[in-house]
């Protein structure tokens, strides 16, 4: 286990989420897989945490959380990205009884 | 000597009184607004204090020089606050102290029960402020500051009843012709500009006055910078910034129009200071006009015709200031042959004498109007027995203004004719001599009829029978069924009070003896040497550089030019008399008989007619904005539309594809753009 | 090392599998269920990383309360069985997802990291370790002192290096500023909802 592998595990999860998001109709597998990159970004930046020597470290020794900080950072961003991404998801099932994102092209042209 | 900070004190008393009167008296005070007027009589007559002192410390211990201060410093070209006392600063200093305080004292009678009292003297003090400023400052710049300035507060001033229409017009076209002219006097600072780098090598400061005079020298006297037709531009263009404010033809149709405003205002701004300062203008770099002869030859020329010129339209005119107003730039346009003909001492002494008795002949207009609520000549007369001072008054400006002996104008307009007629004129060719010659004939015409106009006014207004004033053109202009245009005034025919006719006794007591007496011609009088003002004024342009240079001779009383102009005068007083004198009330003004050439003086040589058909209308708006109106609507038009016309044509036909409304859709462009951005960054 | 290294790579092939299975599966219900084990094998990935207490809020707040919310959301649709479909995209999703791994990789790689040595990532640990605990205990300042904090004042700074100091510390405003944005979040969702 070392960073590089971390990294490329955190790299692939990053990208299924990508492919997921771009390539799926169904706004919910969209959502799920903002998930999945929310994850990779997280699990970057904890792995750095733990094994690249962070900036200020000569003054505090705290400095070696700062990943740890991010992380709850973004993982409190996701929650209420989910929130909101949800009630985004009932208000357009409710006006046309449909989770397709294909069929979501209000703002055409 | 005298301090600098007492000079300063000059130029700042009246811009104190400016201050006060429009930032506390007129806002906070203005029930008391007579408050005003005192504080600028205290502030003047401390100033007019200390300008004598000035004078005094000139004469006796010659001209002090002070330290200028460093205001700007622009691309190499230092711009300084700096004080230039010659004896020609320390004349007008007493000459706009002097009459603005005279003027300042007759307001108070004169503009009583005006609401707006308070700012007139707001007014009066800033004018006055910027006219010392514009008589001191020895920086070009500054000077063209306060040059700006005086204009600023004569637009003011002439505007002052603003809710009159042709006094806003009169304000407006006042201000828009001395620009026309101020243009060239700025094209001539900027040339000044351009020039600094062969100033900066010559060591001189190319916008310090005695800087430019010396840069206009030979080389011998360590000048040499202006030369050839440079010089001969940059006089013209200083000449034509004079011309401007003296009303001299072609830009003279202000002036008359200007009488629109307050009658203080005609006596102070547009007879004795402001329009002097066109005069003053050329004799402050008179240095460097005698060393373009061409350029004086133009400035004789134009002088004389002005002169001969605006007498003519003062034959008929029926309004009395509008008389007063022409006989004005005719005798602008003798100060200004004079300084043509090398007479600059001349020119300046008439400067002063006009001033006296010109304010005076404005003073009686005043009076006039005071007690018969008109201008217009028509309704007036038979006013001596009623008036019997301003009567006085009125014969001692007129036969000053004519020219007969003693009365001051006779020896200054005397010293003017002399010039002109000895060949003054140093190094001219002979067209300079022609021109002289010409200059001297509209002189001489020009003193014929002075006369005439002179006292076909006086007779109009104070002989025969009293016509009916205010009251009785009122009548006549409902007959004909014209509109009251509301400036005609109630009658009550008496002498004004105290306040008015004060200064005008002052100032009259000035018309009878300051002529001899500034420039006693034979022997020393009280104390005051002989050809005091010419060897003073002539003392002033032979400092130091200019030692050597400057050739100016004191001209010796001339007794039969003395002769000629006075049996000139007599005659046109004698023809005045003729035709005026004894006129019944109901007949018609004798010139009128001449039809032809009545129209053509009365509607001013149709020269407001020109300007404003043939220049404005015609060649201003046909030529210029049309063309503008062509490229607007062609060039700036076509640009906007081919603009419109691409956008329009992009959005729906191209760019709109791309909107498909699929969030996706924008998600690949999003990514694919961030990748590509990431390998831009990663590969460079 | 090797029990890590074993833990590592289970976890590793677990939440990739669950990751694809997240998007590939055509039943809705079992990419929600795939997704939460996503979500417990990353926390497994924080206990890895000695971070213990983000472990604790992975499971709690991903596996917890976002897995919950989104099956709730599933459930509320119609086509579970058949809900997750491909778009026109594919070929340049996936062409553009596989060259984006490629240069993450490259870079992941190729990049010198600045890495702890061996002395300072234990000491990095325990601090990360003990982020969330108070140390008081003699025995945790003797472990403290295993991990390479010599002198007393570096075993009272290792002390007080805590998460929430950082928090409350130098990140006090983004702090503030993601509570005012769960503020709006919450806001924005109640107006979402409503019924009009």
């Amino acid at each position: 286990m070392t960073l590089e592998s971390m990294m490329i595990v955190a790299a692939i999860m990053f990208c299924i989420g990508l492919y997921g998001s771009l390539a799926r109709r169904n706004v919910l597998v969209v959502l799920m897989s903002l998930e999945l990159m929310f994850n990779g970004v997280n699990l970057t930046l904890v792995a750095l945490a733990k094994y690249v020597v962070p900036v200020g470290i000569e003054d505090n020794i705290a400095a070696v959380l700062t990943g740890q900080v991010f992380a709850v950072f973004i993982i409190t961003v996701a929650a209420a990205e989910v929130a909101l991404g949800l009630g985004i998801v009932f208000a357009m099932y409710r006006n046309t009884e449909s989770v397709d994102l294909a069929n979501a092209t209000e703002l055409r042209n | 000597m005298v301090s600098e900070a007492s000079i300063w004190a000059i130029l700042l008393l009246p811009l104190a009184a400016f201050v006060v009167i429009g930032l506390v008296v007129r806002p906070f005070l203005n029930r008391y607004a007579w408050v005003s007027g005192i504080l600028l009589i205290i502030a003047l007559a401390a100033a007019l204090a200390l300008s004598v002192l000035t004078l005094d410390a000139v004469i006796r211990s010659g001209e002090p020089h002070f330290e200028g201060r460093q205001w700007l410093d622009v691309g190499g070209a230092v711009i300084e606050l700096a004080l230039l006392i010659d004896p020609l600063t320390a004349i007008m200093l007493v000459v706009v102290t002097g009459v603005s305080l005279m003027v300042q004292i007759y307001s108070l009678g004169y503009m009583r029960g005006d609401p707006s009292y308070a700012r007139y003297f707001a007014y009066m003090a800033l004018f006055t402020a910027s006219m010392l400023g514009l008589v001191l400052s020895a920086n070009i710049i500054v000077l063209y500051a306060f040059w700006e300035l005086v204009g600023v507060s004569s637009y003011l001033l002439i505007g002052f009843w603003h809710e009159r229409p042709a006094a806003a017009a009169a304000a407006k076209k006042a201000f828009l012709i001395t620009r026309i002219g101020d243009v060239g006097f700025l094209i001539a600072i900027l040339y000044l500009f351009l020039q600094g780098d062969r100033f900066a090598a010559a060591g001189l400061n190319p916008f310090h006055i005695p800087d430019i005079w010396q840069a206009a020298q030979p080389l011998a006297a360590g000048g040499a910078v202006l030369g050839g037709v440079g010089l001969t531009w940059l006089t013209l263009g200083i000449f034509s910034g004079a011309m401007g404010k003296s009303g001299q033809f072609p830009l003279h149709s202000w002036l008359p129009d200007a009488m629109e405003g307050p009658t203080p205002v005609s006596a102070l701004i547009h007879a004795a200071t402001m329009v002097a300062a066109g005069i003053f203008l050329v004799a402050r770099f008179y240095p460097v006009f005698q060393a373009a002869q061409h350029a004086l030859t133009v400035v004789a020329l134009v002088g004389g015709f002005t002169a001969l010129f605006a007498a003519t339209m003062g034959l008929v005119m029926n309004d009395i200031k509008r008389v007063m107003a022409y006989s004005t730039v005719s005798q602008l346009g003798y100060m200004m042959a004079a300084l043509g003909l090398g007479a600059f001492p001349a020119a300046i002494f008439h400067l002063v004498t006009h001033a006296s008795f010109k304010a005076l002949l404005f003073m009686v207009a005043g009076n006039v109007n005071h007690a018969t609520g008109t201008f217009n000549m028509r309704y007036m007369g038979g006013l001596w027995r009623r008036m019997p001072l301003t009567y006085a008054l009125v014969l001692i400006g007129g036969l000053s203004l004519v020219g007969i002996i003693p009365f001051a104008g006779f020896w200054s307009k005397d010293e003017i004719l002399s010039a002109a007629w000895s060949d003054g004129w140093h190094g001219g060719g002979p067209a300079a001599l022609w021109a002289g010659k010409l200059t001297l004939v509209f002189l001489l015409t020009g003193v014929l009829l002075t006369a005439f106009y002179t006292f076909r006014m006086i007779y109009m207004t104070f002989h025969g029978e009293f016509r009916g004033g205010a009251e009785q053109e009122r009548a006549d202009l409902a007959a004909e069924g014209q509109p009251n245009t509301g400036h005609l005034g109630e009658v009550h025919l008496a002498e004004s009070p105290i306040f008015m006719w004060f200064p005008m006794v002052l100032l009259g007591v000035a018309a009878v003896f300051s002529g001899y007496l500034l420039n006693p011609q034979w022997v020393e009088e009280f104390g005051i040497p002989k050809h005091w003002i010419t060897e003073f004024l002539i003392e002033g342009l032979k400092s130091t550089p200019l030692a050597g240079v400057v050739h100016l001779e004191v001209p010796a009383f001339n007794r039969w030019m003395a002769a000629v102009s006075t049996v000139i005068a007599l005659a046109g007083i004698g023809l005045a008399s003729v035709l005026y004198l004894r006129r019944s009330a109901a007949s018609k003004d004798p010139l009128e008989a001449i039809k032809p050439v009545h129209a053509l003086l009365s509607r001013k040589y149709f020269v407001d007619e020109l300007y404003e058909d043939v220049i404005v209308r015609r060649s201003f708006y046909n030529g210029m904005v049309r063309a503008v109106d062509w490229v607007d609507r062609v060039v700036v038009d076509g640009v906007v539309d081919a603009i419109g016309l691409v956008s329009r044509n992009l959005g729906p036909n191209f760019l709109s594809r791309f909107q498909t409304g699929e969030v996706q859709a924008y998600g690949v462009a999003l990514t694919l753009g961030s990748l590509l951005i990431l390998l831009g960054f990663l590969v460079f | 090392m090797l029990f890590q290294d074993i833990v590592f790579w289970v976890l590793s092939v677990l939440a990739i599998g669950a990751s694809l299975g997240v998007v590939l599966v055509k039943d809705l219900f079992r990419a929600a269920l795939l997704l939460v084990v996503v979500f417990i094998a990353v926390a497994g990935f924080f206990v890895l990383l000695s971070a213990e207490f983000l472990a604790v809020v992975q499971v709690l707040i991903y596996a917890g309360a976002i897995a919950i919310l989104i099956i709730f959301a599933i459930m509320l649709t119609r086509d579970v069985q058949h809900g997750n479909l491909p778009n026109r995209f594919q070929i340049p999703a996936a062409t553009l997802a596989a060259v984006l791994l490629a240069v993450l990789v490259a870079v992941a790689v190729d990049t010198k990291w600045d890495l702890l040595a061996g002395q300072a990532q234990s000491r990095a640990q325990a601090v990360q370790t003990s982020a969330v605990r108070t140390l008081e205990s003699p025995g945790d300042l003797a472990g403290l002192e295993r991990a390479g904090f010599a002198t007393e004042d570096e075993r009272t700074a290792a002390q007080e290096a805590g998460l929430a100091d950082l928090l409350i510390g130098d990140f006090v405003l983004p702090f503030e500023v993601v509570s005012l944005l769960l503020l709006a979040a919450v806001i924005g969702a109640l107006a979402l909802v409503r019924p009009r």
